[in-house]
Order: structure tokens, then sequence, then C-alpha cells
């Protein structure tokens, strides 16, 4: 016994010494986490008020507020949203739905999607410019950017549906043929009501990713703080805002700091917000 | 019956094939995108790519387009050298955040953590990058101008990149079979030891799939390094030397860019998309083999 206790103790002291590793990384991370967070808050609570989210950008937006830049978001918001999702939520359906998992059909639409996934923001950037603005002519238009971030939407928004889809169980479909439901009808009444806590939880999560992206914006939606008068203006996202000020507007630091604010509290409230949908739906299916 | 009067409301067979043919057109939109982005990127970089061999954007001078030298290699080192330094930071603390999460936090500390990390990978780029602009970049500066640098970049991006290999190492070392791990503890393995002989063994695909993912999006990833990567063209000698990425000279100058400049910059996010499409079919490779 007396000659393996050495190598007992040098164990328990590697042990620990990892656990001490692994302990300091995860507070490392935090404390990081936290910094960027506090400085944030503390930044943008300083110059975040009511007027700063009704008024105008003034003076490159230096003073005023972001009212224009949260009207030009929500627009680009809505016409990627309404433009993604009728695509991403038929392509879901049918492939999880309608059509054999190994079908040429359905490799060669999920291999695309997964292509789509991977492609960098600022490529789907000069895709937009090259066919929306340009070729079809939309220019740099709140119409263009919000078309491009339907593209990169896309793969999101179908594969989350897709997986949403097939956790429905299969005894909801047989039982529904047995009652001699035609597919429309299950699908109508049956599997899209069971799935649409994951539908709503993909739908937020790819709304969260549209509002954090600036690179496939930059030269669609264009930059234009201006209170946009229709789809064919140019109106810039709040992302883009805080880009723009802290690079090109000396002095910008503070509304850069608010709009920052208010970016981050907004992406919280909807991760927040879809991970309770999809908790939600976890905890409901252990139950049944 | 209830589910009978719905019947009645979709009594139609047609109305089945109906929206099946709907169903079609929405995939094949899809599917149309991709093409439509290849096929973009193809079209406008033609210009340059016929006109001039693969080689000038090695062996040029430098990068002058408006003189016509397209030198794309101090772009693509700083994109190697980023993505690169970052992954290599990066691995070592989300591993240990996954172990954290999975072997040593309990368990509600263990929620928390992983929520935490959640809500990071949710924190927009621009956002990653104004904070490294004010906050980094500063600090950088004092120790060692001119602050904005490839270690300001590496440090921005290694905060970004490290959700996605945490959460996924978080998956694999999760889906490691219960019994594998209470077999090691019978056996008197060390908590260490468990996981070093049998945890990240049954782990690894999991883990290396994620890695690649991280890589592929440290590559595209545009904006936070523009915002604090200084973007001067060279090869940097020091950590503390400004960088340019590829995708940071995209940004930067395809708003102005015209002809061969333009179609150039069409190049490299088509040289771009390439990279990452290596990248995520490999990861998608390695998940296939694990579920194989």
């Amino acid at each position: 016994m007396r000659e393996t206790t050495p190598v007992h103790t040098r164990k328990v002291l590697r042990d620990r010494g990892v656990q001490l590793l692994i302990y300091a990384s995860v507070l490392l991370i935090s404390t990081v986490f936290i910094w960027i967070l506090a400085d944030l808050v503390r930044g943008g609570l300083a110059h975040l008020s009511w007027e700063f989210l009704m008024e105008s950008p003034r003076d490159a937006g230096r003073t005023g507020g972001i009212a224009s830049i949260l009207v030009s978001t929500l627009l680009i918001l809505l016409v990627a949203v309404l433009t993604a999702v009728p695509i991403a939520w038929t392509t879901a359906i049918l492939l999880a739905e309608f059509i054999a998992v190994d079908s040429a059909f359905g490799k060669a639409v999920r291999f695309s999607l997964h292509v789509l996934a991977g492609v960098p923001s600022i490529v789907f950037g000069l895709f937009g410019n090259a066919f929306f603005s340009i070729y079809l002519g939309l220019g740099f238009s709140i119409l263009s950017g919000g078309l491009t971030l339907a593209c990169m939407l896309l793969p999101i928004l179908a594969s989350t549906a897709e997986a949403g889809l097939r956790t429905v169980p299969n005894a909801y479909r047989m039982s529904a043929s047995a009652l001699g439901l035609t597919r429309t009808a299950t699908l109508v009444h049956l599997i899209l009501p069971a799935a649409a806590p994951v539908l709503a939880a993909g739908l937020l999560l790819g709304i969260g990713r549209a509002l954090a992206e600036t690179a496939a914006l930059l030269f669609t939606s264009g930059y234009v703080d201006r209170m946009p008068d229709s789809l064919l203006d140019s109106g810039r996202a709040l992302a883009l805002h805080i880009f723009d000020l802290s690079m090109n507007v000396p002095g910008g630091d503070m509304p850069a700091y608010a709009s920052a604010l208010v970016l981050v509290s907004l992406l919280l409230c909807i991760n927040i917000l879809a991970m309770k949908f999809a908790y939600g739906l976890q905890r409901r299916k252990i139950r049944t | 019956m209830i589910l009978s009067e719905r019947n009645i409301l979709f009594r139609l067979i047609l109305i089945d094939k109906l929206l099946i043919g709907i169903l079609r057109i929405g995939a094949m939109l899809a599917a149309l995108v991709m093409l439509l982005i290849l096929f973009f990127l193809a079209h406008e970089s033609w210009p340059v790519l016929s006109k001039l061999s693969i080689a000038r954007f090695i062996n040029d001078a430098s990068w002058h387009p408006l003189e016509g030298a397209y030198n794309l290699m101090p772009m693509l080192s700083g994109t190697v050298l980023t993505s690169v330094g970052a992954l290599l930071l990066t691995i070592p603390l989300s591993l240990a955040s996954a172990l954290f999460i999975v072997f040593y936090a309990p368990l509600h500390l263990a929620t928390f953590y992983k929520r935490l990390i959640e809500l990071l990978s949710g924190i927009p780029s621009v956002v990653f990058g104004f904070w490294g602009l004010t906050t980094l970049v500063p600090l950088i500066n004092q120790w060692n101008p001119p602050g904005a640098s490839l270690l300001a970049a590496i440090l921005v991006l290694t905060m970004m990149i490290l959700p996605t290999i945490t959460l996924t190492a978080y998956t694999a070392l999760a889906a490691v079979p219960e019994e594998l791990l209470r077999n090691a503890a019978a056996l008197g393995l060390s908590r260490w030891g468990m996981i070093r002989g049998v945890a990240l063994p049954a782990a690894k695909t999991g883990i290396v799939a994620g890695i690649i993912l991280a890589a592929a999006r440290a590559l595209g990833e545009t904006m936070a390094v523009l915002m604090v990567a200084g973007n001067v063209v060279q090869y940097p000698e020091t950590l503390f030397d400004p960088v340019r990425t590829l995708a940071a000279n995209i940004a930067l100058e395809a708003a102005y860019a015209m002809g061969g400049h333009r179609a150039v910059l069409f190049v490299s996010g088509l040289l771009l998309m390439l990279l990452v499409m290596v990248l995520s079919g490999m990861a998608g490779l390695l998940k296939k083999q694990r579920y194989a």
C-alpha cells in the first residue's frame, strides 16, 4: 500500500489542478461577459431616455435619437420575415411530412440549405448588392436589405421548423389517417398546432439573427438615417447605426452606447422568449 | 366527432395535391437561393477570373486595386492568423466551460452558466466590435500602441466563437452514455481520468465538428474584426500590428469599388464562401460518421 500512496496523491493533485483550471476559465469567461454587459449598461443608461427613442438622429447621430433607425429596422425585419417565413416553412413541411428522408429532391434541398447556413454574412451582402440592388434595380433600399436578410434567414427558419415538425409523435399522424383525415387536414389541425412552440422559437431566433446583422446590410439597405417614406427608400438598421457611430462619427460614442444597449436588450428579450418556448415544449413532452 | 368535422373541411384529395404542389414550389425557391448566390458571385467575378491568371492574386506587388495590383495574400494571411489565433485561445476555454457544465458544476449553477453562454451567443457582432473598440483597443494601446491590432481582433473573435464551441462540446459530452461514465467510476478512475480517458474520446467527433463550425464562423466574421483590427494591408510581424482580413476588405471597399476592383472583391467573396463551404462540409461529414 505504501508504494501506491505517492501515485495516488499525485492523481489527487492532478485532479485538483485540472479542477482549478476549469473553474478559473469559467470565472474568466463570466467576468468578461459581465464586464461587457456592465460597460454597455453603464455607457448606455447615461444617454438613454424616452426622447432618445422618439427623436430622429441629428448631426450624423451625435444628438437626437434613433426613432427613424428603429422604424427602418422594423421595416427591414418585416420584409425579411414576411418573405422568408412562407418559403422556409413550406420547405420544412415538405421535407418533414411529405417526402422520404432519402429522396433525391429532399437531399438536394437540404444540402443547399446546409451550405446556405454557412455562407458568411458579408457574402450575402455582396450577393444582395449585385442581385437585388443592381440586377433587379431596387437600389439601396429597405426592400433589397430585407430580401437579402430573407436569404440569410431561410436556413435557420427551415431547419428549426423541420426539427420541430419531427418532434411531433408519429402516433398523431397514424391516428389522423386512421380517422380518415386528409393529409392537409392532419397538417393544419394537428401537426402545425403541436409544433407551434418550436416554430415560434425558430422564428424568434431568426428575428434575433436578422436584428444582429450588419455586414449583409452595408451595401443593400444603405446608410441614410432619415425617416423612410417607402420600402424603396434607403434605411439604416440599428446594428449599422452602431457601426457607423463608432467608426465614422467622432464623438458618437455616447449615442452608440445607448443604441447598443437598446439592441442588446431587444435581443436578450427575444432570445429569452425563444428559450422559454423551446424549454416549455421539452417539459410538456416529458410530462406526456 | 370533431375530427370528422375537420375532415369535411378538407374533403377533396385535390387539396392534398395542391398543397404538395405549393410546398414543392417553396422548397425549390429555397434551393434556388443557393444557386443564385453562387451564380451571381461567379458572374460578377468573371471579368477578372477570365482575364487574369490566379497567380496574379498571389504574385502581384501589392494591393492597389485602382492601379491593377491585386495581391490578396496579406488579407488572406490576416484572415487565417486571426481565425487560428482565436481558435487556439477558444478551444481550451470552451472545453473547460463544457466540462464545467457537464461534470463539475452543481445542477443549478450548470443551468445558469449554460444560459449565460447561450445569451453570449446572442450578442451581435457589431456590439462585440463596439466594445472592443471602446474598451479593448485603448487598453492594448496603453500596453503597446497602436491598439487596433491582430491581438484585439483575436480577442474579440475569441469571445464570439466561444459559445459555438462550448455549446456543441456540451451537446457532445452530454450525449456520452451514462453507462460508460459509471463503468469508469466503478473502475476507480479519478474524475479527470474518467474525463480524459472516457468522456473526451467518446465525444471527440462532436467536439471537432463544433470546432470546425466555429472556424468557419471566424473566417467569415466581418464587422467585429473590421472595427478592431486596424485594417492596414500588410503581413503582421507582431501581435500588435494592425491587419486587414478578406471579409473586412470587402466591407471597406465594396461601397465604392468599380470595374476590375469590384470584380476582385467578388473573387475574394467567392474564395471566402468556398473556404467556409469546405469547412462546413467537413463538419457535416463528421456528424454523419457519428450517427452511422
